[in-house]
């Protein structure tokens, strides 16, 4: 294991890093106070961001390679999908694809 | 009244699914980390202190190869600055409180942005904010710790058990799109992801973000101003 001082300077540097990387927008917001651009950004940011990070995943389905899983996360996806068209009720959307994702990814191939 | 149990109530009963599925995702990230040759407090450690999930998986192998510290902080900033995007439409003026509003940008994860950033402000209090935080960031960290504790024994073998944040980040664009149904800003954000995707799959969220965010702001300023200022009063 590598010795301790190096573990905790790269772990300060990250934490510092993080917590910086989520400050800043909260400091340009107060500085630029109200404009009609920051609303707009405000207004249009977390659809775009929540879709990006659902593509993200959706995208990264079968990259670890591990047989199954990849078959399980999209029958999850769909059944995810289908779910909260027919009832809009997110706990039970996940829930009913994360059961499917996970019995068939465990069950089946082997 | 609204009393602070029920804030939790409320929050648990709504984000239980995700927190179970961080609990699950801190076991193998705390596997991960003793199957490294590190002790078993570090999983928790880095977990409660960085609280960013994606970036900690990385930086576990680089650490265990002694990687330069200046290699560690550009791959934390790289990986990171997708976070950047959060705060202009976070509610961080509902939380009461320095210390509070301190905590919550310092949780600021995905999710956590995720699960407020989208909902109606008028339903969010400074309580449900920070519960919905706290769980996540306790999820995390719990998760971290027992698998830095009980290591293979415990459900490690299970496969498919990020899936749970997949199904969230879909439920919660469907829902979004329901409540607020804006064809051009979730067209651009498909058309950036799918562009990151093909160009630099390796950082495709902190590129997709830039150019969503970038068209974004092409999008405010071809706005008519009187438009856009309507619309603000409104």
């Amino acid at each position: 294991m590598p010795d301790a001082g190096y573990i905790a300077a790269a772990l300060a540097s990250a934490v510092a890093i993080t917590v910086t990387l989520r400050a800043i927008p909260f400091g340009l917001k107060a500085l630029v106070r109200e404009s009609a651009l920051v609303t707009n950004l405000g207004r249009w940011m977390p659809l775009g961001a929540v879709a990006i990070l659902a593509t993200y995943c959706v995208a990264r389905i079968g990259a670890s390679g591990v047989p199954g899983e990849g078959l399980g996360e999209l029958a999850g996806v769909a059944v995810t999908v289908g779910a909260h068209i027919w009832r809009r009720n997110a706990v039970l959307s996940i829930v009913l694809g994360a059961v499917v994702c996970l019995v068939i990814a465990n069950v089946l191939p082997s | 009244m609204v009393r602070e149990p029920s804030e939790l109530a409320e929050v648990a009963q709504r984000t239980w699914v995700i927190w179970a599925g961080l609990f699950a995702l801190g076991i193998g990230f705390g596997v991960l980390v003793t199957g490294h040759g590190f002790p078993w407090w570090l999983a928790p450690l880095m977990s409660a202190t960085m609280f960013a999930g994606s970036v900690e998986f990385i930086l576990v192998g680089m650490l265990a190869a002694g990687a330069p510290l200046g290699a560690v902080a550009l791959t934390t900033l790289l990986v990171n600055s997708r976070h950047l995007f959060y705060g202009l439409s976070f509610p961080l003026h509902l939380v009461r409180g320095r210390m509070r509003k301190a905590y919550s940008v310092f949780a600021l994860c995905d999710e956590a942005y995720a699960l407020t950033a989208n909902r109606d402000p008028n339903t969010l209090t400074s309580g449900s904010i920070l519960w919905t935080q706290f769980g996540l960031h306790a999820s995390w960290a719990l998760g971290a710790l027992s698998g830095g504790v009980a290591g293979a024994y415990l459900l490690s073998g299970l496969k498919g058990m990020g899936f749970v944040l997949t199904a969230l980040f879909i439920v919660l664009t469907m829902d979004a799109y329901r409540e607020n149904p804006d064809r051009i800003v979730l067209g651009l954000a498909l058309g950036a992801a799918l562009v990151a995707q093909v160009v630099l799959p390796g950082s495709m969220v902190l590129l997709a973000m830039s150019l969503f965010a970038i068209a974004l702001i092409a999008r405010s300023k071809s706005a008519r101003p009187g438009h856009v200022l309507g619309d603000f009063r409104a």
